[in-house]
C-alpha cells in the first residue's frame, strides 16, 4: 500500500486530484485529558488544502483492534512549510483506538484531501466562530486561514469545562479574540450565546458565522442569521465508507428552496450552507 | 508478450479488473486514470429518481461489512445527460446497471438506456420484485427467465444478469438467464445479513438488514461463480471480496472471465489499477503469457455433478 502506482488523468475541470499515501508519525501524545494530537510527516502534495476539508485514514489493524473501513477526520493543522499535517482526535471506538496505538516512526495510510472546505468571501470582513469540544479542531484551519487573508476574527469556544477547552493558546497566537464559555462556569447555555453574539453583532457587526457539530449551536447561530441575515456555514459529520462519493453512504438532508434534499457529506460538504443544515 | 485481454461475449476488455456496481463512479477520476481498469460499471440506476434508504447505510463486520444504500438514483434522464458523456472520453467499455421493481418497467429502462456510449447493461435482478410478494427476479429460475426475455427483446447490447446469493437455486437460475438470453452472468450480488449493537440493541443499519461484502464473502461468491462457470457456456464475471491479486487468480482459476472489485476500493481506491500490475507480475514470475492459461483452469479432478453443484454444505 504505497502511494499511487499511476497518475490520474483528471478531465475534471479545475477539480484537485485526491491523493493516497503513507506518512510517518512525528508525534502522537494526550493533550489533555481528552484529546490527543497526532502529527504526520507529510508530502506537499497532501498539504494542499482548504480549512474544513478531512483526510480518510486507514486505522491500524493492531491487537485486539481491527478497524475495516478508512475512517474520515478533519485537518487540525496543515504547514505546508513544515511538512507537517496534524490530527485532533478522542478516542471512542475501534478507529480511534487504533490511532493511539501509533508511535513515532509508525507510518499511517492517508487518502485526501477530501470535501469541500469552508468559504471565506471577500466581502467577509468580520468573522464569528461558535463551535464546541472537538469542534474547535475542524475550525482551527480556518482561523489560519483568516489571519492569513487579514480578517477579524472572534471565536466563541464552548467545552464542558476549563481544562477541555481547546485550541485556546492557538486562536490567541493568531490575533483571535477569543471568548470562553463553560458548563461549569455556567456560561455556555444557549441564552447567554445568543446574548453575546447579539452584542457583536451590535458593537461590531459580522459578516459570516462558522461553526461544526453541536445541534443546539447549529439551531442557535440559524436563529441569529435569520434575524440578522447573516449568512454562515457548518461542517458536518456522518458515517462514511469511501470518502470519496461512489458510495452513497454518508448522506445527511437539508432544505433547499423548500424541499427535502439528500447529500453527500463526503462531497458535497463536510461543509455546509448554515440555513440548509437539519441537526440530528 | 504478457495478453491480459479478455472476451466477455462481443466485448473485448483489456484487461479483466473492472468495478462493481455501486462502488464506482466518476469521484475515481480524481485517484487514477479510469483507463487502465478493464470497463466502467456504473451504480444502479432506475427509472425514476430515488432517495435512497436510511442512515446509517453501512456498517463494519469483522474485515469485512454490510450496507444497505438501497438506489439512490437521479433517474434515467440525468443519466443519459450527465453521467454517459463523461465516460465516453475514455475507451474502456462503459457497462451501465440497471433496476426495476418490474419486468416492463425493466424492458422500458433496458430500451431506454441503449444509446451510443453504453456498450453493455448489467441487470440487476438482485433487487425485489414487487409483482412477485417482494422476491428478487434472481431467487428463482422461472422469474429470472421471464424478466431476462423481456431485457432481452429490449436491447440490441449485450445483457450481463447480476446474480443474488440469495438463493439455493444458483445453477438453475444461471442456467434459466443463459437460456433467457443473457450474454453474461455477474456472480455475485451481496448476501443479505445483520448486524446489532449489543450496548443500544439497535441493529447497526437504519433498514434493519443489508449485504454482506468484503473478504468474509469470497469463498461463498467463488463457489457460486465456480458453480456457474460449470453450468452455462456464456461467460461468467466474478464479483465478491476480491481485494488482492490472489482473489483474482483465484475467481480465473474458478472459472471467471473477468472479475469485478467492489468493497475494496473503499479501503484502497486505486486497488484496480494496481491489479492490473500485479496480475503481470504474478503472469511473469508463473512463466505464464495469457490469463486464458488461467481461466477455468481448476484441477477439481473428476468431481462428479453431484459435488459440482451441490446446494448445500455437506
Amino acid at each position: 500500500m504505497n502511494s499511487v502506482t499511476a497518475q490520474p488523468s483528471l478531465r475534471f475541470d479545475g477539480i484537485k486530484p485526491i491523493h493516497g499515501d503513507e506518512c510517518t508519525i512525528k508525534s502522537n501524545r494526550p493533550v489533555n485529558g481528552e484529546y490527543r494530537l497526532m502529527v504526520l510527516a507529510a508530502s506537499s502534495k497532501l498539504l494542499d488544502c482548504e480549512p474544513g476539508q478531512f483526510f480518510h485514514l486507514l486505522c491500524p489493524v493492531t491487537g485486539d483492534l481491527h478497524p475495516y473501513l478508512r475512517r474520515p477526520m478533519s485537518i487540525y493543522g496543515y504547514y505546508p512549510d513544515a511538512g507537517e499535517l496534524h490530527f485532533l482526535y478522542k478516542v471512542t471506538g475501534e478507529g480511534t483506538s487504533a490511532l493511539a496505538t501509533l508511535n513515532p516512526g509508525d507510518t499511517l495510510n492517508v487518502l485526501g484531501p477530501l470535501g469541500r472546505g469552508f468559504d471565506i468571501l471577500p466581502r467577509w470582513t468580520n468573522l464569528l466562530l461558535v463551535a464546541r469540544g472537538v469542534g474547535l479542531a475542524t475550525l482551527a484551519p480556518l482561523a489560519l486561514k483568516a489571519r492569513r487573508l487579514n480578517r477579524r476574527l472572534t471565536a466563541i469556544c464552548s467545552a464542558r469545562s476549563e481544562d477541555v477547552l481547546m485550541s485556546l493558546d492557538y486562536f490567541r497566537s493568531l490575533d483571535v479574540d477569543v471568548i470562553a464559555v463553560t458548563d461549569a462556569d455556567g456560561t455556555s447555555n444557549v441564552d447567554h450565546l445568543r446574548f453575546i453574539i447579539e452584542r457583536l453583532i451590535r458593537e461590531d457587526g459580522i459578516d459570516a458565522m462558522y461553526t461544526c457539530g453541536s445541534n443546539r449551536i447549529l439551531n442557535l447561530l440559524q436563529a441569529v442569521g435569520k434575524t440578522h441575515d447573516i449568512p454562515g456555514q457548518i461542517a458536518l459529520e456522518q458515517q462514511m465508507a469511501c470518502g470519496i462519493g461512489m458510495c452513497q453512504c454518508c448522506v445527511r438532508a437539508f432544505t433547499r428552496n423548500g424541499a427535502i434534499v439528500n447529500e453527500r457529506v463526503c462531497r458535497e460538504g463536510p461543509v455546509f450552507d448554515l440555513q440548509e443544515a437539519i441537526g440530528c | 508478450m504478457l495478453n491480459l485481454e479478455t472476451q466477455i461475449g462481443s466485448l473485448t476488455l483489456k484487461n479483466p479488473i473492472m468495478p462493481a456496481s455501486g462502488t464506482f463512479s466518476e469521484e475515481l477520476a480524481q485517484v487514477f486514470d479510469l483507463e487502465l481498469i478493464g470497463a466502467h460499471v456504473t451504480k444502479t440506476i432506475t427509472r425514476q429518481k430515488r432517495s435512497g434508504n436510511p442512515t446509517p447505510r453501512v456498517c463494519e463486520v469483522r474485515g469485512s461489512m454490510l450496507n444497505s444504500i438501497g438506489i439512490p438514483s437521479k433517474g434515467v434522464e440525468a443519466f443519459k445527460t450527465h453521467v454517459i458523456p463523461f465516460y465516453r472520453q475514455y475507451d474502456a467499455p462503459l457497462i451501465v446497471s440497471i433496476s426495476a421493481d418490474t419486468a416492463d418497467e425493466f424492458a422500458w429502462l433496458c430500451e431506454e438506456i441503449s444509446v451510443p456510449g453504453v456498450d453493455a447493461v448489467e441487470v440487476n435482478i438482485s433487487c425485489p420484485n414487487i409483482e412477485e410478494d417482494g422476491k428478487a427476479f434472481a431467487m428463482r429460475p422461472s422469474t429470472t427467465e421471464a424478466v431476462i426475455r423481456k431485457l432481452r427483446s429490449a436491447t440490441d447490447l449485450p445483457l450481463w444478469a447480476k446474480l443474488t446469493p440469495n438463493t439455493g437455486e444458483t445453477i438453475d437460475v444461471a442456467k434459466s438467464a443463459e437460456a433467457a438470453g443473457a450474454d453474461a452472468l455477474v456472480v455475485s450480488n451481496t448476501l443479505l445479513a445483520m448486524a446489532i449493537d449489543i450496548t443500544t440493541r439497535r441493529p447497526k443499519l437504519g433498514n434493519l438488514m443489508g449485504g454482506l461484502s468484503g473478504p468474509a464473502f469470497k469463498p461463498i461468491a467463488l463457489r457460486m461463480a465456480y458453480q456457474c462457470a460449470k453450468s452455462v457456456t456464456i461467460p461468467v464475471i466474478g464479483c465478491g471480496g476480491i481485494s488482492t491479486v490472489e482473489d483474482v487468480v483465484e475467481y480465473l482459476i474458478a472459472g471467471a472471465t473477468a472479475v469485478q472489485v467492489g468493497t475494496a476500493t473503499f479501503i484502497e481506491p486505486q486497488i484496480m489499477v494496481r491489479m492490473v500490475d500485479q496480475l503481470e507480475a504474478y503472469l511473469n514470475a508463473q512463466g505464464l503469457t495469457d490469463i486464458r492459461q488461467l481461466i477455468g483452469s481448476v484441477e477439481d479432478g473428476e468431481a462428479s455433478d453431484g459435488l459440482v453443484f451441490m446446494e448445500a454444505a455437506p
